[in-house]
């Protein structure tokens, strides 16, 4: 009887608003993938848009799943997967399968998936349900803590595999994530005089750690005619195939500069650019009011969190969505270095995708049970 | 919850949407204010032009024998984009190329990544099967298949029909070479140059939508290529081919004509150069082994030499003397092996002398005191008048290299040139060939032409006529002069003490005479010195004599005597020609 009684209230409540964008822009995504992946010579078929669906219906599946319990049943797990999670990334750097120069690649069975993308759901969790434990705002020290307890260890991990794309987003989550908690004003001038007088040094260390082809990456994203023909290839590319796209766009499964494989990464990194070639301004001004509307009810949804657990959770989460989109789409757009990451929902990518809907999910576990407290 | 962190999350709403108008204005930039632009470049990403190079012309001789063909040949190319895939050293070891090489021209220059770069031509089908083998090892490599030029003869009759190379830079900016894509070869010399817009016909135009790789997905339009128009060329590769193997290393040339036409029937100029080797392009070190060879194989004898015709020159004298009257056929004079004037001595080649000569005997036997005395009585303004009437001392036109006029000197030539008076022992050398005369071999086979043919001028052309060819000129000489001079030239060939002996044929009645140019004044047996002084040796003739069908003049730098060195390789290139002849002409019936 209980449980009938909580299933009709989460069905009353349930926010479809959230799971519609997500479902919306996987399908987008897949037509996308579809478009940008279609065969123009014929023994050249290949099928990542039917993975992708597979992925999909997994995904959904795994949202649901997340719903169905409160999510305050993660909080009591949150250290134990952490740590898990820091194994697994391990794991992968010693054993992980080499895929385009790094690691990030883990096979078991038949199955093969990427780690970085589970850790960041169990990274935002773990610093929720620490940050619950400090009361009022923080300061120097107890950020330092935090910083090298949850932060420090996979940030390294993910440097030397590499994947930039990842670590750089862990950083802006963990910022994102204590800047809503609440920091001392001292602290948030202190950190901004760091940042800014660190720059340089900060900038000169890493740039000594970074592979050759991080380095041209910036490099091409600095001056993108310096080299045409190489890395700067990319990014000229990929404006060539938003601008052509004009107003109006060229028309679903019209784009060439995909398909023809003058943009590489098509169907993962640069899949806006597919897009927006295909779909022209009006196409790509939509496609980013419905990533707006995901972030702005992130946003809410983290507003009207019941607890405190629920707000960092959804301001976590959404600060990823939003880290992830703004990268992507900059990085397409010739305004971001390149950094590999992908845009969320539509980038082909199995365990990406399964990660954002098991991220959606808890989003929308949140919202649902909002008003939870008045029953 | 606490109003500031409501107020935080509330400030990074405006933060994202403040992002968002960013990304907007950007989209906006690319899309609309930049939109053409990128437009365009997109379509070029997308779209190719290759031209493709027409198959030429077949040139063939008169009588339809092809000369030169069209052979396919397989060339290797690489994407550079797949350079790091190739094990390149491997590459090179099968092509036979240097690695370093490879990498050169792959580096060189802002190279799109996807423009195939070409690694070596004519590849042979061991290279091909040694790559095919191992298709997987080399991504990216390209075997494509191209026409080239082979010349079925080598280096028989290259001057005349040339060969091919690629534009060269200052061809590249010619308006004429528009149309020609970029590798392809056209005529550079001889005939292939001469008639390449004819033989080149019109490049063909695929527009094709390609891939990032320059794999091609969809052909868009097509103008297939036109074939160039096949050419004949008026000489007759047999006679060709017999002239030149008569050579035997000589150096010479030469020049065949058809009396009634101006048809070139053979031209040779020894040594020559095989134009196979310029087939796929010729290197440096091969063009400059060609240019600096001492043997100059690039200079055209037949048009660009000029030398002392030697006796060959008797020819005109004789014209001129029975023309003008002043000796008959009855004119004798008696010869004792040379003639003094003042204090120089004229001698006749034969020292013991020919003793009572006539006009007849003194062409037979080549007197030289016979035509001192016909120079005499000519004086040499006429001698030269009858020299130029007959086509010698300027160019006979011929449009196949920058030909040389020779030289007919006359008084005012010498008062004008050397500020000088003409002296009588010149007149005596003159009229014997000798001195300041020159002419090319042309200009010998055209005077045996217009001899042959009893007074017609004609421009020597080298494409076979289909139609009946006009004479450019009639030198206003009796016909009797003619039949005399023929009759003497038979008699050179034909009869007992004749200096052309070795020409005498068993195909047809020969006549023609010897001549010899000197190179140092020594009279000494010219086998007893080194062969750079010995004298240049002249053969002109023409056959049948009732009716010629043929005049050439046969010219061996340093050969000794007309007689001996000249004679017999017109006797070869006549009968060639006269075989052939009668074979296509039974043929025909």
């Amino acid at each position: 009887m209980l449980n009938i009684k909580i299933n009709r209230r989460l069905i009353k409540n349930f926010d479809w608003g959230t799971f519609f964008i997500v479902v919306l822009l996987s399908i987008i995504g897949i037509m996308t993938i579809y478009s940008a992946t279609r065969p123009l010579l014929p023994h050249e078929q290949p099928n990542y848009h039917i993975k992708q669906i597979y992925w999909l219906l997994l995904g959904i599946t795994a949202l649901f799943f997340i719903v169905s319990f409160d999510y305050i049943w993660m909080s009591r797990f949150a250290y134990p997967a952490y740590a898990a999670g820091v194994v697994l990334l391990l794991v992968v750097l010693l054993a992980g399968k080499t895929g385009m120069g790094a690691q990030r690649w883990l096979t078991i069975g038949p199955l093969s998936f990427q780690p970085s993308e589970i850790f960041r759901l169990m990274f935002i969790i773990v610093i929720a349900r620490h940050f619950l434990e400090l009361s009022g705002t923080m300061g120097l020290a107890s950020i330092i803590k935090i910083f090298l307890a949850f932060t420090f260890i996979p940030l390294i991990i993910l440097l030397k595999q590499p994947d930039l794309g990842t670590a750089i987003i862990l950083l802006i989550m963990f910022l994102s994530l204590s800047i809503v908690k609440g920091l001392q004003k001292k602290v948030v001038v202190l950190l901004i005089v760091i940042g800014v007088i660190s720059i340089p040094f900060i900038g000169n260390i890493m740039w000594e750690g970074l592979k050759d082809y991080q380095k041209n990456r910036i490099v091409a994203f600095m001056e993108p005619e310096a080299d045409p023909a190489g890395i700067g290839y990319h990014i000229n590319q990929s404006k060539v195939a938003i601008g052509s796209g004009g107003i109006l766009g060229k028309g679903y499964m019209k784009g060439t500069q995909g398909p023809f494989r003058f943009l590489p990464e098509k169907q993962t990194d640069f899949i806006f650019a597919v897009f927006a070639e295909e779909w022209g301004l009006v196409g790509s001004i939509s496609l980013l009011l419905i990533y707006l509307a995901l972030i702005l009810r992130g946003l809410d949804t983290a507003l009207k969190a019941k607890d405190e657990f629920g707000r960092l959770l959804a301001a976590g989460i959404t600060a990823m969505f939003s880290t992830y989109f703004f990268i992507n789409v900059g990085m397409t757009l010739g305004i971001m270095p390149v950094v590999g990451i992908p845009l969320p929902f539509m980038s082909y990518g199995g365990t990406a995708l399964l990660s954002n809907f098991i991220a959606a999910g808890i989003l929308i576990n949140i919202r649902t049970r909002r008003f939870e407290l008045f029953y | 919850m606490s109003n500031n962190s409501r107020d935080r999350i509330l400030l990074a709403s405006y933060v994202i949407i403040g992002l968002f108008a960013l990304f907007a204005i950007r989209l906006w930039q690319l899309q609309v204010l930049q939109g053409k632009e990128y437009g365009k470049i997109s379509m070029g990403n997308m779209l190719r032009i290759i031209k493709s190079p027409a198959p030429r012309g077949i040139i063939y001789d008169r009588n339809s024998a092809p000369l030169v063909k069209n052979s396919p040949y397989f060339y290797a190319s690489l994407m550079p984009d797949n350079l790091k895939q190739v094990n390149i050293q491997y590459l090179a070891d099968i092509l036979g190329i240097n690695a370093g090489d490879i990498y050169a021209r792959i580096n060189k220059k802002g190279l799109s990544p996807f423009e195939p770069v070409k690694l070596k031509e004519g590849l042979t089908f061991k290279e091909i099967a040694a790559i095919e083998a191992r298709r997987s090892d080399f991504p990216g490599l390209i075997i494509d298949i191209d026409m080239s030029r082979e010349y079925l003869y080598g280096d028989i009759g290259a001057h005349i029909i040339g060969y091919l190379g690629k534009l060269n830079p200052s061809q590249s900016k010619n308006p004429e070479f528009k149309d020609v894509p970029p590798e392809a070869f056209i005529g550079q010399w001889g005939a292939e140059l001469l008639f390449d817009r004819t033989l080149r016909g019109i490049p063909g135009e695929r527009i094709i939508e390609i891939d990032a790789l320059g794999r091609e997905i969809k052909l868009l339009q097509e103008n297939p290529p036109v074939k160039g128009e096949d050419l004949k060329l008026s000489i007759d590769i047999n006679l060709q081919k017999a002239a030149e193997e008569a050579f035997a290393g000589r150096a010479g040339a030469v020049v065949a004509l058809k009396p009634d036409t101006g048809e070139i029937l053979g031209l040779v100029s020894r040594p020559s150069f095989d134009p196979n080797l310029f087939a796929r392009g010729v290197n440096y070190s091969q063009w400059t082994a060609l240019i600096q060879d001492k043997k100059v194989p690039m200079l055209n004898r037949a048009l660009q030499s000029q030398y002392p015709p030697g006796s060959t020159f008797k020819i005109v004298t004789a014209i001129a003397a029975l023309n003008e009257g002043v000796i008959t056929p009855d004119t004798k004079v008696t010869c004792t092996g040379g003639i003094t004037y003042g204090k120089w001595q004229f001698g006749c080649w034969k020292k013991g002398g020919h003793g009572t000569v006539s006009l007849h005997k003194a062409i037979v036997e080549s007197c030289d005191v016979y035509f001192y005395e016909a120079g005499k009585r000519l004086g040499i303004d006429k001698i030269a008048e009858y020299a130029r009437k007959l086509g010698l001392g300027s160019e006979t036109g011929l449009q196949l290299v920058k030909e040389r006029s020779g030289l007919i000197p006359d008084t005012k030539w010498k008062h004008e040139k050397r500020n000088q008076q003409w002296y009588l022992g010149e007149t005596f050398n003159a009229a014997i060939g000798q001195g300041y005369v020159s002419v090319t071999p042309m200009q010998m086979a055209q005077l045996m032409s217009v001899v042959a043919n009893g007074g017609l001028i004609y421009r020597p052309v080298m494409v076979k006529a289909e139609t009946p060819l006009q004479p450019v000129a009639s030198v206003n000489i009796k016909p009797q002069v003619f039949d005399l001079v023929r009759d003497g030239l038979y008699g050179v060939v034909n009869e007992g003490g004749g200096t052309g002996g070795a020409a005498k044929s068993s195909v047809a009645p020969v006549g023609g005479k010897t001549g010899t140019a000197q190179v140092v004044s020594i009279r000494k047996s010219s086998h007893q010195l080194p062969e750079k002084f010995r004298d240049h040796a002249w053969f002109v003739a023409f056959a049948p004599v009732e009716k010629p069908a043929i005049a050439l003049c046969v010219f061996v730098e340093h050969g000794g005597h007309g007689g001996g060195a000249a004679a017999p390789i017109a006797k070869l290139a006549i009968e060639a020609y006269l075989k052939n002849k009668q074979n296509s002409s039974s043929v025909a019936q």
